[in-house]
């Protein structure tokens, strides 16, 4: 198999992967798997990093270097806010005392 | 290190993301499901470090001081940013990645081209496509989620902007678009690229602009499901195959989660992006000058004190004024005095989905008061007063029977079919969607102008002196 094709087969496999891992989730996590996902294509950073290693003259290095910048922005700041989202998640559930709150009497 | 490590401890990072996503699709795993998706972040960004024909990397130490910046800049918006401009810095992020993703993608480019030159061979074709395919789409994320910020942030009209021959200007800039793609595919050089960018930042920006206010987090998502889709494009060109499993990961799961979304408000994809175009002016922005029924905090407290049951909608206007605290003061008040109160949740109250359970999580509100519309709508019938703080779209009976207003068709939360109404509003403005609610005007309905931890403020201390 070419390495073309074999980066073309990542691919299509890729999308079956990702339609299938989040098929249901309730409304209350768009916001926080919205971001979560957005913070992993931040890993567009290797690829800036990559070019950057590579760059030899002052534009390319320059315009590498930015990416380089606008990347761990997405990255670094994408993991940081979705996890203070969810610090919702971290307040335990207190066991309803017993009586009626939130029924209708 | 070797190619064969280093593509291992790339499937390993690729792994992680999977499982982070996976991991985020429920509440139990959520957190755990993030850390996850940052520690296989970190991995696949320090291995870089250490592959490649010439070690240490060239330009280590500006390399390094780039990272420094981006950190510098981006830790502390994500740490200081209050929860109610959350929804606004996920567009941001969301955008500088497409920007990054837009500048990778030009200077392999400019490199391709070079060597191009020197070698005098040509470059893929399939390579050039996927640079011009990361160049246009990162760049329109880039800029339609500055738009979509400056829209959440409220530094411009929250409405669709529309302006005579839109559709034609959108047309004309998309052909524009492939002709340039046609040049830069055949000149391989750089002013054809610059051209291209600028052209897909307009598109950008065309793009968000006649989207309205409520429909801006469905963009974002599917901004966001875009950047994916150009990290794996970046990846296709720079032979990594973590950047190709990613973004398409964030480009196919992005995709179900906007749908999802647009399904939550009851809207239609293709609506939500193209509604502005097709539909002919709405019955919006009539300006109205029926008399509304306004009390005092005292005529709220009184109303409150008798009732057994009592259910709050908050709104984004709760969460603009910092009333959560207050309002969990009142509710405990209530229970205090034996009243039944209920929070109903609409699935998109606040600014996006989720992002109301958020605020009163911080504001400790306890879990289980918090209802989800499915299951506080049938309990209205017999709810005594239902008040509705800061919110507006969300209860609007248009939804149900004005079709062709931009919000039909969006589920609600049925407040009318309690037996009293309470809206604390600042004034009569409407709401984000831009559109007028008939529930304001309702009999059984009491306004209380002001700010809403004011109002608030005052009807506690009402009911306390009762």
């Amino acid at each position: 198999m070419s390495s073309g094709l074999a980066l073309i087969s990542i691919f299509v496999l890729a999308v079956f992967v990702g339609f299938e891992v989040v098929s249901k989730v309730s409304s209350t996590l768009h916001t926080p798997l919205m971001s979560g996902a957005n913070a992993i294509h931040g890993v567009i950073l290797v690829g800036a990093i990559i070019v950057a290693s590579h760059s030899d003259n002052t534009l390319q290095l320059t315009l590498s270097l930015l990416a380089i910048v606008l990347a761990t922005i997405n990255m670094v700041g994408g993991f940081v806010v979705t996890d203070r989202m969810l610090e919702m998640f971290k307040v335990k559930k207190k066991p309803a005392s017993s009586d009626t709150s939130g029924e209708v009497k | 290190m070797s190619r064969d490590l280093y593509d291992l401890i790339g499937l390993v990072a690729a792994i992680c993301f999977i499982l982070a996503l996976k991991g985020l699709s429920h509440p139990k795993t959520a957190r755990r499901g993030n850390l996850i998706g940052a520690a296989g972040a970190t991995i696949a960004t320090l291995v870089v470090f250490f592959y490649g024909d010439q070690l240490p990397l060239k330009n280590l130490p500006l390399i390094l001081g780039a990272i420094v910046v981006g950190l510098v800049i981006g830790v502390p918006a994500a740490r200081k940013v209050q929860l109610t401009q959350m929804p606004q810095l996920v567009a941001l992020f969301n955008g500088v990645g497409g920007g990054a993703a837009a500048l990778v993608a030009i200077v392999e480019y400019l490199k391709l081209g070079e060597e191009a030159a020197e070698k005098a061979g040509a470059i893929g074709a399939a390579v050039l496509i996927a640079t011009i395919f990361t160049v246009v789409v990162g760049t329109t994320s880039f800029t339609g989620s500055i738009v979509t910020f400056l829209k959440l942030q409220e530094l411009m009209t929250t409405r669709p902007v529309i302006f005579p021959g839109g559709r034609f200007v959108i047309a004309g800039n998309l052909v524009a678009i492939l002709v340039c793609s046609g040049w830069v595919y055949s000149a391989a050089d750089t002013t054809s690229v610059m051209v291209l960018m600028g052209l897909s930042a307009l598109f950008g920006i065309l793009f968000v602009l006649p989207v309205g206010g409520a429909d801006v987090p469905i963009v974002i998502s599917l901004l966001n499901a875009f950047t994916g889709l150009t990290v794996a494009a970046s990846g296709y060109v720079l032979e990594a195959t973590l950047l190709i499993v990613a973004g398409t990961l964030v480009g196919a799961s992005g995709t179900i989660l906007t749908r999802l979304m647009a399904e939550a408000m009851g809207r239609s994809l293709f609506g939500t992006l193209f509604g502005a175009f097709t539909a002919t002016a709405t019955a919006a922005g009539t300006a109205d000058t029926r008399p509304v029924k306004s009390g005092s905090a005292e005529d709220v407290a009184i109303l409150l004190n008798y009732a057994r049951r009592v259910v709050i909608v908050p709104g984004f206007g709760l969460a603009v004024a910092q009333a959560q605290h207050t309002v969990r003061e009142l509710a405990d008040l209530l229970t205090a005095k034996g009243i039944d109160v209920a929070y109903g949740i609409h699935p998109v109250a606040g600014r996006m989905p989720g992002h109301m359970n958020v605020l009163l999580a911080e504001a400790n509100v306890p879990y289980d008061q918090l209802v989800e519309m499915d299951e506080i709508n049938p309990t209205f019938p017999q709810t005594d007063v239902s008040i509705v703080i800061g919110a507006n779209d969300v209860v609007n009976p248009a939804a149900k029977t004005t079709p062709g207003c931009p919000i039909y068709g969006m589920p609600i939360l049925d407040v009318q079919q309690s037996g009293n109404i309470i809206f604390l509003k600042r004034s009569m403005r409407p709401g984000f969607a831009g559109i007028e609610n008939e529930l304001l005007y309702d009999p059984k309905t009491t306004l209380l102008f002001g700010d809403a931890k004011a109002s608030l403020t005052k009807v506690v201390s009402a009911l306390k002196s009762l």
